[in-house]
């Protein structure tokens, strides 16, 4: 019997041939958490006695959600992070450097590896054909300290992907439609791998946005074979070297194969409080929306906001609707500098903030007042998510928010293309 | 095991966002303060409500979202002995074992808030005493049942220098 992606990646990890449903403990080749997650691991740790890191390299602690800080006790967790980063020798992501998951692909994530990272949406670098999965503080604090984790061998749903997206239909439109048919449990603990003539023509920014989304359909990680784009991509980076192919075998065995033509999806908007809640566009009335959010690992990278920056060049953001725009790391934030894009957002009348999760986390940088609407990039729209339970949360693509900015109410971006 | 409690309920899709609410994130350092706002977004006085040993039985997908092991140290830490609903969200699920906090998956329906259970969890036997019903549980494996019966996976790790899963 063939290996599904998952099953090749853990049996090279554990040195013998595994199958969906076993129990394994594997080895580990990129640990990480954030400032929300990272303090109980490095309480933990304290705990236990093993406050060591199995690679320096590859253990890495971001500040990216509270950040900078807005508050002493967060300020005080930060510190702890860094004396952590000082005695352990673990690297350090400072405050402005960007969102963790952005970061990991950028900078440390190959084909083939093993991640674990105490957030939630580490199924992010599995674009790279990388097994990248969302983990607690405990598991990731005894990955850091061990250089392994023990891991459930998951069962895998296929998602083919065929037909040629319209203009002003993104990846983003493309996940949100999967996980409005499938559901917000629709793939619970399994991995989803994506493939057909759709993926193969994103580019890998478009690929990080669907398998970003694989958690907000339950899933343990989204992903993607190993191909020409993903050669590309690393090349850019600097890591050639680092590139294998990486993909399941013919034979593989699947749970489920799901074949979904969305060449005549439109865009898709996500309603409170589910990401599985989705409309078309089209069928969505007037709604007022009182702050528009460009950013976060799921929205915030450069094809991104070139996209919504070719809609707001030379408009406006409506009178009463906030634009807060971040872009996801430093080098995207200086490649949109460099691009002329920071200029188009400011004249748009933009907010732009340094990289990090901006308000998608509720702490600072734009939290909402009661009543209020948002029309966020980001993934997930869950009560409370923005640090109002009074606050309504609707989930678009980039283009569709910077439409959505201009006329202050949702707003199909094919309006302006 | 055997667990006896009474049940708190509550529906589908009870994201961690209910239990350990963002705006709260700076508590995260500080699990008892945050104790005092869990599931605060779900039911505001469930905090001041729960006893030691009482049981939250929940709908579908219990735990989605975040990957904080917040969530279910706080339920934890409020007194409640074990989780049962339809179904949980995948890290949630394994971080509730890791912490010691034992979960079962089975038909909630029947089951109201305030009813008495008694729950073996090695035979997954739930006994409605109040109802004079039983329901059997999905199987626990054998690994995340050891985790239980270590005290999590923190005191597993000290008694084997190791994960054991064999």
């Amino acid at each position: 019997m063939g290996k599904t992606i998952s099953e090749t990646i853990i049996s090279e990890h554990t040195d013998r041939e595994v199958s969906a449903g076993e129990f394994v403990v594997s080895r580990v080749d990129v640990a990480m958490v954030q400032d929300g997650t990272g303090p109980l691991s490095v309480q933990e740790l304290q705990k236990l006695g093993m406050e060591r890191v199995f690679d320096k390299k590859n253990t890495i602690l971001f500040l990216d959600h509270a950040s900078p800080s807005p508050r002493k006790e967060l300020s005080n967790a930060h510190q702890m992070l860094r004396k952590f980063s000082k005695k352990t020798g673990a690297y350090l992501s400072e405050v402005g450097e960007g969102v963790c998951h952005q970061r990991l692909v950028e900078e440390w994530v190959n084909p083939g590896n093993i991640v674990v990272g105490a957030d939630s949406h580490t199924c992010t670098a599995g674009a790279l054909g990388a097994f990248s999965t969302g983990m607690g503080s405990t598991d990731v604090a005894l990955a850091f300290a061990l250089g392994k984790v023990w891991l459930k061998v998951p069962e895998t749903f296929k998602f083919i992907i065929k037909g040629k997206l319209s203009p002003g239909v993104f990846s983003k439109d493309v996940i949100l439609f999967i996980i409005g048919m499938i559901g917000a449990d629709g793939a619970t603990y399994k991995a989803m791998e994506f493939e057909g003539e759709t993926i193969d023509n994103l580019s890998m920014d478009s690929r990080f946005t669907i398998t970003n989304m694989a958690i907000e359909a339950g899933g343990k990680t989204g992903l993607i074979h190993t191909d020409g784009t993903t050669k590309e991509y690393l090349e850019e980076r600097g890591r050639s070297n680092k590139y294998q192919e990486i993909k399941a075998d013919s034979d593989a065995n699947y749970e489920k194969v799901f074949e979904i033509d969305v060449s005549k999806i439109e865009p898709i908007i996500s309603f409170p409080h589910t990401v599985d809640n989705v409309r078309k566009i089209s069928d969505v009335e007037d709604i007022k929306i009182d702050q528009v959010y460009i950013g976060t690992c799921t929205n915030g990278r450069i094809e991104d906001l070139r996209i919504a920056a070719s809609i707001l060049k030379g408009r406006r953001r409506h009178p009463d609707t906030r634009l807060i725009v971040i872009p996801a790391s430093i080098d995207i934030y200086k490649d949109a500098l460099k691009e002329g894009l920071l200029e188009t957002f400011l004249e748009a009348g933009a907010a732009l903030e340094s990289p990090g999760c901006g308000p998608c986390v509720g702490v600072h940088k734009g939290v909402l007042a009661d009543g209020e609407r948002v029309l966020s990039t980001q993934n997930r729209n869950f009560k409370g998510r923005m640090g109002n339970p009074e606050g309504l949360i609707y989930l678009g693509s980039p283009a569709t928010a910077a439409a959505t900015a201009i006329l202050g109410k949702i707003t199909d971006p094919r309006k302006y293309l | 095991m055997l667990i006896k409690g009474r049940v708190w309920k509550f529906g589908d899709d009870i994201s961690t966002d209910h239990i350990a609410p963002g705006r709260y994130f700076h508590l995260r350092s500080n699990l008892s303060e945050l104790a005092k706002h869990v599931l605060e977004d779900a039911d505001l006085t469930f905090a001041s409500k729960v006893k030691s040993g009482d049981i939250i039985v929940a709908g579908r997908n219990f735990g989605l979202g975040s990957s904080r092991e917040h969530a279910p140290r706080i339920i934890k830490l409020a007194g409640v002995s074990c989780i049962i609903a339809e179904s949980f969200a995948r890290i949630f699920y394994r971080n509730s074992f890791n912490i010691g906090l034992p979960l079962l998956e089975a038909d909630t329906d029947k089951i109201e808030e305030g009813d008495e259970l008694e729950i073996d969890l090695e035979r997954g036997k739930i006994k409605n005493i109040s109802k004079g019903f039983s329901l059997d549980s999905e199987p626990i494996s054998p690994f995340m049942i050891r985790l239980i019966h270590d005290g999590g996976i923190e005191e597993h790790v000290k008694k084997y220098g190791d994960f054991k899963i064999d």
